[in-house]
C-alpha cells in the first residue's frame, strides 16, 4: 500500500474545494432540494476552478491527475453538506468523458475536452434502458447505419441531467446480437449534440437529489454523423467498461462524504440537545451508534482509497472498487439514519438536513450497481464460486 | 517591480484554539494550520497587482517549521512566483522575525513589502512597523486601499474615526488590513502549477540572526467561559437589572 493518508497536494485540493463549498450551505441545498432548481452557480464555481478537468489530461487543459484526487475532491464536495446534491451535479463530468479521452480520436479529444472542463458543454450519459437495466448487452437502442452517419432509435431511463447537457454520450447497438459472437459485441459509443427534435427527455419523480433530475429519454431518428462514433465501431461495451471501476470508487467516497457530515451533524446535536438535564450525548444509547459508524465510514474510505490507488497504478481494481462502493454506500445510509435517530422528531424535520442526507443515501445503495450484483461479482471473480443469473 | 510577501503559518481562524493542560501554550497537536488571515490578503494584493502589470514577480517568504512549505505552496497556488522558507522549530518573536525579513529583503531587493498587519496567533501587530525602522523605509500600516504609481505608492489606511491615505515613498512597508480585498480560492490548474515552482530553504544561521528570542511564556489561560443568562418576566425587570446588575443605565 503506497499510504493511509493524503499528500500535501491531495490536501490541498481538499482545502480548494471544501473552500469552494463553503460558499453553499446547507441552506443552499436544502432550497435546491425543495425547489428543483440545479445549482447553477455551484457548478459554474467549480468550473471556474478548473476541477471539472481534474482527471483530464494535462494537453487539452486538465489537471492529469488521478482516481485518488478525483476521490478527494468528489467526497469534499458530498461531505461540505452538498451530499449528492452536490457531488451528482459534477460526477458526471470527472470520468464521464473517460471513453472520449482513452478512445476518441485527437479531433475529438482536443475539440471537445477543454469545452467539458470549461463547462460550456455539459454532457449526459445514456446507458440504462427501460428494459436492460444492467443486463447492459441486451439493451434495445439501434443505431443503423446510413449514407453519411447513423441513425438512431430508442429508450433510456436515468439518464442524469439531460434536461440541462446538450451533449450526450450514448451507446446503442450496431450490429444485431445474433449477428455477434458475443453478446458484448456490437455495441457503439457515440458522442453527439443532444438534439431535442430528436430526443425527448422527461424527468423522473424521484425520492430525493431533487436538483439533479434523472429522465427517460425517447430517441427518434437521431442523425449522427461518422465522426461522432467514438472509437472503433462494435467496441462500446468494452469502452464503458474502462470507466465502470473508477464510478465505483466516486460512488464509495461520496457515498462516505454524505455520511461524515450526517455523523457531524449528528454529534453536535446529541451534544447541544439536554434531556433530563443532561446532553442526550452522554447517553451509552446515543453514542455508540454513532462510534459505530464512525467505524464503518473510516473503514468503507480505506476501501474506496485503495481501490483508487490499485487504479492509479494501473493496477486491476475490480474486487476493491465493487467491495468499496458496497462497503461505502452501506456505511454512509447507516450513519445518515444513525443521524436522523440521534435528532430524534428533529431528524424528520427538513430544517436538520439529515433528512435530506438520508434520502440521499439511498442513491449509493442503488447507483450505479446493485449490491446483489456486486456481491454476484466478489463471489464470482474471488471466491470463484459459479455464476448464479 | 518585484514585491515580497511574508506569509505565517498559524492556527486555522475556524479551529477553537485550545490551551495545553500545563498552561505553557496553545495546543497545535493535531490542529489544522493554515495561511494567517491577514497574510493572505497580502498575497492577494500582490496578485492583482501583478495582474494590473504593476508587479512584475511575487517572491513569499515564511519563517517556521518544514510544514511552513504547505503555506508558501498556498501562496504559490494564488499566484506568488518563488518562495523562500527559512526554516526553524523555534517560534520567532517579532524583532528576529523583522531582522530576518530585512535579510531577505536585503538580498531580494523588493520595490515592495506587503504583508498581513498581524498574525491571528500572536495578534503583536509588531512585525511592519519593526521592519520598516529596521529598514529605515516608510511604512503604511492597516491598509484598506493600495495603489503602487511610479515611485510612490498611495495607501489608505483604516483609523480611528475614519480613512487617512498617505502617499509614500517606494520602497516601502505596507501592512494589509481586513477590509482590503477578499482572497482567492487556489483553482486547480494553479494548484499544479505551484508544485512546479521553486521554494529555497534556508535556516536563520544563513542570515545570521540569532532566534533564540527574549521573551518567556509564564502561563496562558483560556477566556473565562460565558455563564448562563437571566429571563426576564417583563420590561420593568429588565430595565431594574440593566441599572442594578449591569449598570449600564
Amino acid at each position: 500500500m503506497s499510504s493511509f493518508w493524503l499528500t500535501e497536494e491531495q490536501e490541498a485540493i481538499r482545502e480548494g474545494v471544501a473552500k469552494v463549498c463553503a460558499k453553499y450551505g446547507d441552506d443552499y441545498w436544502l432550497k435546491t432540494d425543495d425547489t428543483g432548481r440545479y445549482p447553477e452557480d455551484f457548478v459554474a464555481d467549480m468550473a471556474e476552478g478548473g476541477w471539472l478537468g481534474v482527471v483530464m489530461p494535462e494537453r487539452v487543459g486538465g489537471a492529469g491527475l488521478g482516481l485518488t484526487e478525483a476521490a478527494v475532491m468528489m467526497q469534499t464536495v458530498a461531505q461540505s453538506g452538498a451530499g449528492f446534491s452536490g457531488a451528482s451535479s459534477i460526477h458526471l463530468n470527472i470520468f464521464g468523458p473517460m471513453p472520449l479521452v482513452k478512445f476518441g480520436s485527437d479531433a475529438q479529444r482536443e475539440m471537445l475536452l477543454p469545452r467539458i472542463i470549461s463547462g460550456e458543454d455539459k454532457m449526459c450519459f445514456a446507458v440504462t434502458e427501460p428494459n436492460s437495466g444492467l443486463d447492459t448487452s441486451s439493451l434495445e437502442t439501434r443505431a443503423e447505419r446510413t449514407n453519411d452517419g447513423y441513425l438512431i432509435n430508442g429508450r433510456k431511463i436515468w439518464t442524469t441531467g439531460a434536461q440541462r447537457a446538450n451533449k450526450i454520450l450514448i451507446i446503442a447497438r450496431t450490429t444485431p446480437k445474433d449477428q455477434v459472437a458475443k453478446p458484448t459485441q456490437g455495441l457503439s459509443l457515440f458522442y453527439t449534440d443532444l438534439n431535442r427534435e430528436h430526443i425527448e427527455a422527461n424527468p423522473i419523480p424521484k425520492m430525493g437529489r431533487k436538483a439533479v433530475e434523472c429522465n427517460t429519454l425517447f430517441i427518434d431518428n437521431l442523425k449522427v454523423p461518422f465522426e461522432d462514433l467514438v472509437g472503433e465501431e462494435g467496441k462500446g461495451f468494452q469502452y464503458l467498461l474502462h470507466g465502470l471501476n473508477p464510478e465505483r470508487v466516486l460512488f464509495a467516497a461520496e457515498a462516505v462524504g454524505l455520511g461524515r457530515a450526517a455523523l457531524a451533524r449528528a454529534a453536535t446535536y446529541a451534544n447541544e440537545r439536554v434531556v433530563f438535564g443532561r446532553p442526550i450525548g452522554q447517553n451509552q444509547g446515543i453514542q455508540h451508534p454513532l462510534a459505530k459508524s464512525w467505524a464503518e465510514l473510516e473503514a468503507a474510505n480505506l476501501m474506496a482509497f485503495k481501490a483508487a490507488a490499485l487504479y492509479d497504478a494501473g493496477k486491476d481494481c475490480g474486487a476493491e472498487a465493487n467491495a468499496a462502493k458496497y462497503l461505502g454506500a452501506e456505511a454512509g445510509f447507516r450513519a445518515c439514519e444513525t443521524a436522523v435517530l440521534t435528532h430524534g422528531g428533529m431528524g424528520y424535520a427538513k430544517e436538520y438536513f439529515v433528512e435530506r442526507y438520508f434520502r440521499e443515501a439511498m442513491i449509493a445503495r442503488i447507483a450505479p450497481v446493485s449490491r446483489e450484483m456486486i456481491l454476484n461479482f466478489i463471489a464470482e471473480r474471488v471466491l470463484h464460486l459459479p455464476k448464479s443469473y | 517591480m518585484k514585491v515580497l510577501v511574508p506569509v505565517k503559518r498559524v492556527i486555522d481562524s475556524n479551529v477553537k484554539a485550545r490551551v495545553k493542560p500545563d498552561q505553557t501554550g496553545v495546543d497545535l497537536a493535531n490542529v489544522k494550520m493554515s495561511m494567517n488571515p491577514f497574510c493572505e490578503i497580502a498575497v492577494e494584493e500582490a496578485v492583482r497587482m501583478k495582474e494590473k502589470g504593476v508587479a512584475d514577480e511575487i517572491v513569499a517568504v515564511s519563517i517556521g517549521p518544514v510544514q511552513a512549505q504547505e503555506t508558501i505552496r498556498t501562496a504559490l497556488a494564488m499566484g506568488a512566483d518563488r518562495g523562500v522558507l527559512i526554516q526553524t522549530d523555534t517560534d520567532v518573536e517579532p524583532l528576529e522575525v523583522a531582522k530576518l525579513l530585512k535579510a531577505v529583503i536585503e538580498q531580494e531587493a523588493p520595490g515592495l513589502v506587503l504583508m498581513g498587519k498581524q498574525a491571528i496567533d500572536g495578534d503583536n501587530n509588531a512585525v511592519g512597523q519593526m521592519l520598516a525602522a529596521l529598514l529605515d523605509w516608510p511604512q503604511a500600516t492597516f491598509a484598506s486601499k493600495v495603489e503602487v504609481s511610479g515611485q510612490t505608492v498611495k495607501v489608505t489606511r483604516e483609523v480611528d474615526g475614519g480613512l487617512q491615505t498617505l502617499e509614500l515613498d517606494l520602497p516601502a512597508v505596507v501592512t494589509a488590513d481586513l477590509r482590503l480585498n477578499e482572497p482567492r480560492y487556489a483553482s486547480l490548474p494553479n494548484i499544479m502549477k505551484a508544485k512546479k515552482k521553486p521554494i529555497d530553504v534556508k535556516a536563520p544561521a544563513d542570515y545570521g540572526v540569532d532566534v533564540a528570542g527574549h521573551l518567556k511564556v509564564l502561563k496562558v489561560t483560556e477566556p473565562p467561559k460565558r455563564t448562563a443568562g437571566v429571563k426576564v418576566e417583563n420590561a420593568a425587570e429588565l430595565v431594574a437589572k440593566l441599572k442594578t446588575e449591569a449598570g449600564v443605565l
